[in-house]
Order: structure tokens, then C-alpha cells, then sequence
């Protein structure tokens, strides 16, 4: 090297520092930028009241509704199968090949863009099981995406409680399952929240997955058969089409700060777990 | 109640569940399959991969210039979001103090979970009339799509990057040092190479989100159906075109895009498998 | 009373993987009394204290073979469920260890997994747990704080008393001083001096002085066999073997 490594290192550092605030700046720019031009729209009539003229006007309700709906069925039937999945894998069995094909299936599964799962939940929960466009068809696609996210976060909660605790349970005369269920289980808790919180928010802003399985109904939705529009479905189609730039600020807006405040949330959830685990 | 789920029936329902991520897998590839695979081989698998002719009215499948597109877009979202990832991953984990970075981290965690939708949005209204005002062009493009997806894919690489490099032992760094290097060069020769692995992991599951978006994607390319000849020029992706026709296909035609799914999983299989291969020969040879 | 024979142990070879961890241990542990066993660290006490309460059923590396026999039945017969075994043989660890739950859980967590449900009858259990263990006086107030906030001593005793609650024909302990101050290890032996009218005691301690203080029979484990058994004053005063003087005087361990 010919430059003096004094100069390599002002110049290399320089450069770290611009890239790093881009980036800063990039995403800080675009949180602003949303938030600057949806807040002012905000107000209790948007969030209550129904679309009118295809979301020209008028609030997203019903898509508040639809969301909600959606996210919480999809969390309610995947959340037993992933935490299920964990518990087999840390307590009911040791590392095998068993052990590595189900650990590959949820890698795989995790790996799939989301736009296949759509079409799955098509042609499989629309069509085929004719369950039509529906808050069912949605939520159960839904919960095949999120599916590796809670085995993994669960897995981990799971591994990290301590195994002189069940050692102390076993010793008390508990069986396997009254070990799972009164002591790793509880213990493990905030760390599988944290999962399920993660999931959330991913369901939340999803829009592949969910315009081909649970539709675009603009009704509010009265049961599991109906078709919902989510918040992040209508905000594409306001945005595609052109409807409204207005409410489209408006619900991204609404979109952002749900999907940050359980975001925040699961890191306060995560925060306490580890600072109790430390105690 | 206890009683009533005996130890062993326990120990069966949790065995059926914890193949359901399995069964997940398998039945949605056999489903995709099913519904493409003998549409490939009725159109031929050389006239569907590289045909640049699409229009499913006429017969004519050719899903060549969308395999272009998805590839172009997925590499130019690397030369966007790389260096700036790598740059941020490096500048926080080694020069900014631990306070700072329990703030920082968390922020940028946070900026993932920003829906793909309102990227997309921000890539319509913002950054293609800035293309379009001065580099010419339709504005939606291959930049705008590489631009946006190269910040979308940020985040992930950013923070698993910076896991990696928090992870290499302190003594690495003090060795460096006690030989009289600077603080760069300590980075250069001491920490990187330490991290790859985990930065490479980081760089595949960014590829991997990248190839696979969809609607930031939809709204920023233009979706036009041709071969690009420059940056500027709009394409359409795989996925988009799967979105985009999916809503009013019928017959041969939604088996297509169906079809267009197998490609998609194929390529993305492809692509991990290599990447995988490639990390396990790195950490073999250290 | 007579001596009755609480456990009999015939030819106890225990193995972790390929490696022989126990070499055909024979013992007659006799009820109503305090088993000390006394011994340097690795030198198997630890292991055969598990094999009594099939706690080396949950690590598949070791297998064992040989004869335990707990009121003449042996506890490694198939028709022996080892969860309704470790009911009737409590052990203490090393480590005081509380689940992270109210003091009050903590001692009602043995009765609550045989289905007691009776508020009543497991605040009485509760009361009669820690007043046996020595606690009850320190804790009687705040039952519902949690048990990680109890001192490592007081710890110590929720661990037994949670035992005490779960009212076991054996009670094993670990080296259950072994992270205490003496005050601490002083009330841990008069409870267990206190216990023993009730209940057989196994005391695996690395403290020979502790043995001496309250066992009433003493084995000496040494490099994974057991070199001598008799009751305490005996071992103390003649040991027959000089491996047990040389332990018991100091000059290793």
C-alpha cells in the first residue's frame, strides 16, 4: 500500500458515516414524509365511519375491522401449531433426523415469497375447499406465512428457560406435560408474545398474500365467510387506481403506527424478558 | 382435567403438529405444481422459459422478459442496499457507542416492519418523477424498482450484519490493534473476515425478500412487458405478473401465471441452495 | 425403635456413555436416620444420589444396572411409574433453585401436580412445610413475593420445605450448603435433625465436618466406588481403610 493508512482510514470512515446517514436519512425521510402528509387527515370520522365512492371519501372502518379480523384469526390458529411445533422440538424429542426435516420444512416455509402463498390460498382455500373470498381463506394463508416465525421466536423463548427448572419440576414428581404447561411454558411466555407480535405486524402490512384469498369487500364484515379488505389491501388500491392520494397518506398513516406501536410493544415485552432473566 | 389428556395422547397430538410446518410446505408446492407444472409441459419448457412473447389472449406464454425482470430488479436492489448496509452495519457496530446503538438498532428493526405497499408508494410519488424529470424515462423503472427494493431489503441485511459483527470476540480486535493497526484496518482484516458468514446469511435473506416482493414492486416498474435495454426501461417481474393477471384469469391463462409460481419457486430454491452451499464452503475453509 | 432398611442397593453400576461413573455400590440405608456420604467432588456421590429417585432416567447417556430396592421393591421394575417415585423421594439441589413464582406457589407446587385443589388443606400444608423447614417465621408475611427475592439461604429452605409439602417417605440433599453462609447451614441442619423422626435423610455433602455433625451413618465415596459405610463415630474415629483417614484428615480432597 502506497496511500498511508492515516489517510485509508479518514477516508474509509468518512464514507462509512455518509452511508450509515443515508440510510438514516432514508428511512427517517420516509416515516416523515407519510406521517407529515397522513396525520393532518386523521381524525375520528376517518377512522369510524364507512368508505364512500370507493374510498374517495369517507373513512376505512371496515377495513379496520377487516384487518383486525384477519390478523387475529390467522394468530389464533397458528400460534397452537408454532408454540405446538417448538415444545415437540425442544422437549419431546432430541436432535435427529426428524428434528432436522421439520426444521428444514419451517426454513422452506419461510423462504416462500408471499405471492405463492396467495396463489396457494387461492386455489387451495378459495377454490378448492370453496371457502370463496373470505376472512377464513385469508386468515388460514396467513397463518401457513407466519407459521415458521412462531416456531422459530418460540423455539428460542423455549430453549433459553433455564434447565435446572425442569429439573427441580421433574424432581417434584411433575410428568413431561405438567413440566411444559406449569413451568416452561409460563416462563417462556414473553418470548413467544414476542413472536406472535412479530406475526402481527406482518400480517398487518401484507397485501399478496391476502388480496387473492380474502377479496376486496368494502362491507364490514359479520362472519368468517365474508370478504374483508385490510387496511394495507385498501391503501394498494387507493394508491394503484389513483382514487385518492389523500386517504391513501391518510390510511399508510394509520397502516405505520399500528404496525410501530406492535413493533414498540414486542421489544418492551422482549426488553423485560431478558432484564428479568438477568436478575 | 388433567387426567383427561393422558402423557402418551399429548405426546401424540404434538408429534401430528409439529409436522404441520411440513405439511404446509409440501401442500402448497404440490398444490402450485399440480396447477402449473402440466401447463409447462403443454406450452413446452423451452417456449414458456424463453419466448419473449406474452399474450395469454393469443396463446402465446413466453415468460422470458419477466425471468429478465426479476433479475435485474433483484440485482439491482444489491448494488442499492449492499454497500449502504454493509457501510451502516460496520460505521454502528465499531464506532458508535453502545448507548447510541440500543436506540439505533430498535429504529432500524422497526423501519422493516414498514409495509412493502407503502415503499411502493413512496417509490410512485417520489423518487420515479425525480427519475423521470432528470434521467428521462417513464420514471417507473428498473432504478426506481432497484432504489426502493435496495432500501426495503436494508433493514434485514443492517441488522443481521450487525449481529454478526457484534458477535466477533473482542480479541480479534485487540490482537489487531496490539500490532499496530489502525482502527480501519483492524475492521478490514481482523473483523470482516470474521463476520462473513453471518453477513452473507444476512445478504441471501435480503436477496430473498427482494425476488419474492410484489406490490412495491407492481407500483414502481411499470410492468411493461419488454426486454430492457438500459435502467430506465420498465420490466415486469415474475411476481408482479402473477399479481397483476391473477384477479381476472381463466382456464390456460390463470394456469400460466400458476405455472409462472413453479418458475418463482424454482429460481428462489435455487438461489438459497447456492447461497447456502457457498456459506458452508466459507466456514469450511476457516 | 429397630433399624428398618429403607433402601437396599445391590450391585449399583451406573455408566455415562462408555465410562463407569459407579462401581457396584452395596448399602442398606436405614430408616429414621441421617445417611451422610461424604466424599471428593466427581467421586460418583452425586450420580448415585439420582439413581435412588430415577432422575438419570432424563439423561440417555447413562445406564445403569444392579438392584435398588425402596421398601423391598425395586424401584427400576417396568410396573414402577418414576413420576409417582419422585413423589415419595424429594431431593435438594446444589443450588438453591425456586421456580419464579410467589413463596407460596413455590410449596404448593408438588401437592397441586397430585390434583390438590383445597385451599385450605394447602394453606395448611404451606404453614406445616415452612415451619419445618425453618422458614415459616421469616416468610409468614409475604407468602405472595416472589421466591427470587428470597436470600440464597432462605432459599435454600423454600427448596426443602417445597419437599416437606409434597410429605415424601425420602428426603435427599445434594451438597445443599455448598453456596451458604454458616448461619444458613446451621439452620439447614437443625431442621434436618428436627426431620429425620419422620423421615429418611440422605445428605451428600463435601463438608466432612458437616457429616459428622449430623449423620448418623456415614459413606465415604471415593473415585466412583464406595470405599467405607458404618455409622458415623465409627468412620470418624476408626476408619478401617486409610484411604478414609487420609480423606478425613485432610490430605486430599
Amino acid at each position: 500500500m502506497i496511500i498511508r493508512p492515516k489517510y485509508t482510514q479518514v477516508l474509509a470512515v468518512s464514507l462509512l458515516v455518509l452511508a450509515t446517514l443515508a440510510t438514516l436519512a432514508i428511512l427517517v425521510f420516509i416515516i416523515v414524509f407519510v406521517l407529515g402528509k397522513g396525520l393532518p387527515n386523521i381524525n375520528a370520522e376517518f377512522l369510524f365511519s364507512n368508505p364512500e365512492d370507493m374510498g374517495r371519501a369517507g373513512g376505512i372502518f371496515p377495513t379496520i375491522v377487516g384487518t383486525v379480523a384477519l390478523t387475529l384469526t390467522a394468530i389464533c390458529i397458528a400460534t397452537p401449531f408454532g408454540v405446538g411445533t417448538a415444545v415437540f422440538l425442544t422437549e419431546y424429542t432430541r436432535e435427529s433426523r426428524i428434528t432436522r426435516i421439520i426444521r428444514f420444512g419451517a426454513d422452506c416455509l419461510a423462504g416462500i415469497p408471499s405471492i405463492i402463498f396467495g396463489l396457494f390460498g387461492f386455489i387451495f382455500f378459495v377454490t378448492y375447499l370453496r371457502m370463496g373470498w373470505s376472512i377464513l381463506s385469508g386468515s388460514l394463508t396467513l397463518a401457513f406465512m407466519i407459521l415458521p416465525t412462531i416456531i422459530r421466536t418460540s423455539e428460542e423463548a423455549i430453549k433459553s428457560v433455564p434447565y435446572s427448572y425442569r429439573e427441580v419440576s421433574f424432581s417434584l414428581g411433575a410428568t413431561l406435560w405438567q413440566t411444559v404447561y406449569k413451568v416452561v411454558l409460563p416462563n417462556a411466555l414473553p418470548g413467544i408474545l414476542t413472536g406472535v407480535m412479530l406475526s402481527v405486524g406482518r400480517s398487518i402490512g401484507e397485501t399478496a398474500a391476502i388480496i387473492f384469498t380474502a377479496g376486496s369487500s368494502l362491507r364490514t364484515p359479520h362472519s368468517l365467510f365474508d370478504s374483508v379488505r385490510t387496511m394495507s389491501v385498501h391503501f394498494y388500491i387507493l394508491a394503484r387506481e389513483g382514487l385518492s392520494n389523500e386517504k391513501a397518506y391518510a390510511t399508510a398513516t394509520v397502516l405505520i403506527v399500528s404496525i410501530l406501536m406492535i413493533n414498540l410493544s414486542s421489544y418492551w415485552l422482549m426488553n423485560r424478558f431478558i432484564l428479568r432473566k438477568t436478575k | 382435567m388433567m387426567k383427561l389428556f393422558s402423557e402418551k395422547s399429548i405426546k401424540k397430538a404434538l408429534t401430528v403438529i409439529a409436522f404441520s410446518a411440513i405439511a404446509a410446505l409440501l401442500l402448497i408446492v404440490v398444490f402450485i405444481i399440480l396447477e402449473g407444472l402440466p401447463f409447462i409441459f403443454k406450452v413446452g419448457i423451452s417456449d414458456f422459459l424463453f419466448s419473449s412473447e406474452w399474450e395469454p389472449q393469443m396463446g402465446r406464454f413466453g415468460i422470458f422478459p419477466m425471468i429478465i425482470g426479476s433479475l435485474v430488479v433483484t440485482l439491482g436492489s444489491m448494488i442499492v442496499g449492499i454497500p449502504l448496509a454493509l457501510s451502516g452495519a460496520i460505521f454502528l457496530s465499531e464506532f458508535v457507542p453502545r448507548w447510541a446503538m440500543r436506540i439505533i438498532k430498535p429504529t432500524i428493526e422497526l423501519l422493516a416492519g414498514i409495509p412493502s405497499v407503502v415503499y411502493g408508494f413512496i417509490g410512485v410519488m417520489v423518487l420515479a418523477p425525480l427519475i423521470r424529470d432528470y434521467l428521462g424515462g417513464p420514471g417507473l423503472s428498473i432504478l426506481a424498482a432497484s432504489i426502493i427494493l435496495g432500501i426495503m431489503i436494508l433493514p434485514t441485511i443492517l441488522s443481521i450484519s450487525i449481529d454478526s459483527l457484534k458477535a466477533v470476540p473482542q480479541s480479534y480486535r485487540e490482537g489487531a490493534f496490539a500490532l499496530g493497526a489502525t482502527h480501519w484496518q483492524t475492521i478490514h482484516m481482523a473483523v470482516l473476515p470474521a463476520a462473513k458468514s453471518g453477513i452473507i446469511a444476512g445478504i441471501i435473506l435480503g436477496l430473498g425478500r427482494a425476488i419474492g416482493e410484489t406490490m412495491a414492486v407492481i407500483m414502481v416498474t411499470g410492468n411493461a412487458v419488454i426486454l430492457p435495454k438500459s435502467p430506465l426501461y420498465s420490466v415486469r417481474t415474475l411476481t408482479a405478473n402473477i399479481a397483476l393477471e391473477m384477479g381476472y384469469a381463466t382456464g390456460m391463462h390463470r394456469q400460466s401465471l400458476f405455472a409462472t409460481g413453479v418458475i418463482l419457486l424454482i429460481i428462489i430454491m435455487v438461489l438459497n441452495y447456492t447461497a447456502t452451499i457457498a456459506i458452508r464452503r466459507r466456514v469450511g475453509k476457516k | 425403635m429397630t433399624d428398618r432398611s429403607k433402601f437396599i442397593i445391590e450391585n449399583l453400576n451406573a455408566y455415562w456413555s462408555d465410562v463407569q461413573v459407579l462401581r457396584s455400590i452395596n448399602i442398606n440405608i436405614v430408616s429414621n436416620k441421617i445417611l451422610g456420604i461424604i466424599g471428593p467432588s466427581g467421586s460418583g456421590k452425586t450420580v448415585f444420589l439420582r439413581t435412588l429417585n430415577r432422575l438419570n432416567d432424563l439423561v440417555p447417556e447413562i445406564r445403569i444396572d444392579g438392584r435398588i430396592l425402596l421398601d423391598g421393591k425395586d424401584i427400576y421394575d417396568p410396573d414402577v411409574d418414576p413420576v409417582e417415585l419422585r413423589k415419595k423421594i424429594g431431593i435438594v439441589f446444589a443450588l438453591p433453585i425456586p421456580l419464579p413464582a410467589s413463596i407460596h406457589d413455590n410449596v404448593i407446587y408438588g401437592p397441586s401436580l397430585s390434583g390438590i385443589r383445597n385451599r385450605h388443606k394447602l394453606d395448611e400444608l404451606v404453614e406445616k412445610s415452612l415451619k419445618s423447614a425453618f422458614l415459616w417465621d421469616e416468610v409468614r408475611d409475604r407468602l405472595t413475593t416472589s421466591a427470587m427475592r428470597l436470600s440464597g439461604g432462605q432459599q435454600q429452605r423454600l427448596c426443602l420445605a417445597r419437599i416437606l409439602a409434597m410429605e415424601p417417605d425420602v428426603i435427599m440433599l445434594d451438597e445443599p450448603c455448598s453456596g451458604l453462609d454458616p448461619i444458613s447451614t446451621s439452620q439447614i441442619e437443625s431442621a434436618l435433625t428436627e426431620l429425620k423422626k419422620e423421615y429418611t435423610i440422605i445428605l451428600v455433602t463435601n463438608n466432612t465436618k458437616q457429616a459428622a455433625r449430623v449423620a448418623d451413618n456415614t459413606a465415604f465415596f471415593l473415585m466412583n466406588e464406595m470405599i467405607e459405610y458404618g455409622p458415623t463415630d465409627v468412620i470418624f474415629t476408626v476408619p478401617r481403610d486409610k484411604r478414609t483417614i487420609d480423606y478425613i484428615t485432610g490430605r486430599f480432597g
